[in-house]
């Protein structure tokens, strides 16, 4: 069964100048995890608060739990948990009080509140700071807090929305592993992210979203896949140039990618550090010292730039920036 | 229904509990009304000759009281905005609470911190001569008409808090609205000295007529607006209600509809 379908989701701003989302198509399989991952802009946001009944879509239908978002939200509302951007916490309360006023807006006994309170700040190791404001709270705590207040009725269907963008890599391990456990226990979780890596971490299956349309479906192995192994990457003196691109070509089997400009020469590998160290041989043999050399694992940008096509876009855009700065 | 009374409930013990946890908040929400009280009395009180028993501050202590129930809108659309810009409106937006609960423990959450400010600042007048003459009935229902305007007042800061996105944009405009409110009027000073048009502006303003009402029940001569004609200068108390259920009325439709649509981004 699927826990959250839409269908040509459609949101459009400043008289539809600016469309967030364009058509988005998206399913997620009960009891599973979807990882919504895409650049800033994408329309990664917009999904999940059309999804959390905060934003009425333009055009298409979108349900959770089999339930229409926009023709009963109060419905969907009962069985969701959102965990937004930035953690939506009055911060002048203690853990304690965020907590047990969510559970009671929940409608969920005094007692009860209560209970599930101690359950949640035990369980994500707030519980000798329950007492203290939230504005004396770290970053990670902050947002472990946040998601225990998302988690207060036991949600079937979770959004995570940027769930560890800003945290230090201690408070995204942290993060991840109270997720991990979560989705153990068999909820169904939407989660957006910019990280591939976070994805990978936690997501059954990534949807990778680009000007507000799903642009690629599958496993992270499967859009890995497609955008290819590991990549070599080369920067030699220009005069080194024609000799280096032979030389790679040698090693990797294709044709390198060259940029004359940056003096930068890319081919894809199967073996890295084998090619590595092969390609530094032959190099060294031909006596041209390399200024910059190193494998570049598939990122973001590179599914992205794999799957969209963006590239010369994206470069024109970051020349311009530097230009502008100067 | 009951479900939207215990959601209103819980939003109105949020604010309270915010005042116990920064108390300071509060305690300086409050000796800056007791502060104007005593710039009020001794700077202009010296100057200004009231010609009613008891001196100026018989005159000034319902003009202060007013300004600062006026006020409370500050706190109201401040604090909204706020809230809108860490995102925990829509935290509430996607919970299953009823729409209007949170706007509405809002108002009655600031209403209540406006009770122990005019406690304070009663207590104040008093030390400084203030003396209520119309007897415990009169004196409590003056109270109550300040509460209740501090009430209605409050639903424009609703409507304020959820109209901008930053808390300094969301003051100035606060400052906007109500100073001219209260200095154009009966409260500090007589309306005969203004210019014609400022006069009639002044006599129509709810904030004189809640002054004129005030001094009405709290027992003192309304001599700042003696000479007007105006039905809002001749029937204040009547008035002062027309304004608020207006205000009511007006901006609570307004201020829900706009809470149900608005998006943080």
């Amino acid at each position: 069964m699927k826990s959250i379908i839409a269908q040509g989701l459609v949101k459009t701003y400043r008289n539809g100048e600016v469309r967030a989302l364009d058509g988005l198509d998206l399913d997620v399989e009960e009891g599973t995890v979807l990882g919504l991952l895409g650049p800033n802009g994408s329309g990664k946001t917009t999904t999940v608060r059309v999804l959390a009944t905060l934003l009425t879509p333009d055009e298409g239908s979108a349900t959770v739990g089999g339930v229409d978002v926009v023709k009963h939200p109060d419905q969907v509302r009962n069985m969701i948990g959102l965990s937004g951007q930035y953690a939506a916490l009055d911060e002048t309360l203690t853990g304690w009080d965020n907590l047990t006023m969510f559970g009671r807006l929940y409608h969920l006994s005094a007692s009860a509140t209560k209970a599930r309170a101690t359950e949640l700040l035990e369980k994500f190791s707030l519980t000798e700071a329950a007492r203290r404001p939230i504005k004396t709270y770290s970053g990670g705590m902050r947002r472990r807090l946040d998601l225990a207040a998302s988690l207060i009725i036991k949600p079937k269907v979770l959004f995570l929305d940027e769930p560890t963008t800003g945290l230090d890599p201690r408070g995204r391990q942290e993060m991840w592993q109270v997720i991990d456990e979560l989705v153990k226990g068999g909820v169904t979780l939407l989660l957006t992210t910019q990280y591939l890596e976070e994805a990978d971490q936690l997501a059954d299956s990534i949807a990778v979203i680009d000007a507000g349309k799903v642009i690629a479906r599958g496993t992270s192995d499967e859009l890995k896949n497609q955008v290819g192994g590991e990549r070599l990457e080369i920067t030699v003196e220009a005069a080194n140039l024609a000799k280096a691109v032979e030389l790679v070509k040698q090693v990797a089997g294709v044709d390198p990618i060259v940029d004359t400009g940056l003096r930068r020469i890319s081919a894809p590998v199967n073996n890295g550090s084998n090619s590595l160290v092969q390609v530094l041989r032959l190099l060294d043999e031909a006596k041209i010292h390399p200024l910059d050399i190193g494998l570049k694992r598939p990122s973001l940008d590179d599914v992205f730039i794999s799957l969209t096509g963006h590239v010369a876009e994206i470069e024109t855009e970051v020349v311009t920036g530097k230009k502008k700065r100067k | 229904m009951k479900q939207a009374i215990g959601d209103f409930l819980v939003i109105t013990k949020r604010q309270l509990l915010q005042m116990i946890r920064i108390p300071e908040v509060l305690i300086f929400a409050t000796i800056q009304p007791a502060m104007f009280v005593l710039l009020f009395r001794y700077v202009f009180g010296g100057a200004i000759n009231s010609g009613v028993s008891g001196g100026y501050v018989q005159l000034l202590m319902p003009g202060i009281f007013v300004q600062t129930v006026a006020f409370t809108l500050a706190a109201t659309a401040v604090g909204l905005t706020a809230d809108m810009q860490k995102g925990l409106i829509d935290r509430f937006r996607s919970l299953p609470i009823a729409r209007s609960a949170v706007v509405i423990g809002r108002t009655v959450g600031d209403t209540l911190q406006n009770i122990v400010t005019l406690v304070v600042m009663g207590l104040v007048g008093f030390a400084v001569g203030w003396r209520p003459s119309s007897g415990p009935l009169k004196i409590f229902l003056a109270f109550l008409f300040l509460l209740a305007f501090g009430y209605s007042m409050s639903w424009i800061g609703i409507l304020i808090g959820l109209s901008v996105r930053e808390e300094r944009v969301a003051q100035s405009l606060v400052f906007l609205t109500v100073f001219p409110l209260t200095f154009l009027s009966n409260a500090f000073a007589p309306t005969t000295g203004m210019p014609k048009i400022l006069q009639y502006f002044a006599e129509w303003n709810p904030v004189s007529t809640m002054v004129a009402a005030c001094r009405e029940l709290f027992g003192t001569k309304n001599i700042f607006g003696a000479t007007a004609t105006s039905w809002p200068s001749q029937h204040p108390v009547a008035m002062s209600l027309i304004y608020m259920v207006l205000l009511v009325v007006v901006f609570a439709p307004i201020s829900v509809r706009k809470y149900v649509k608005v998006s943080a981004k």
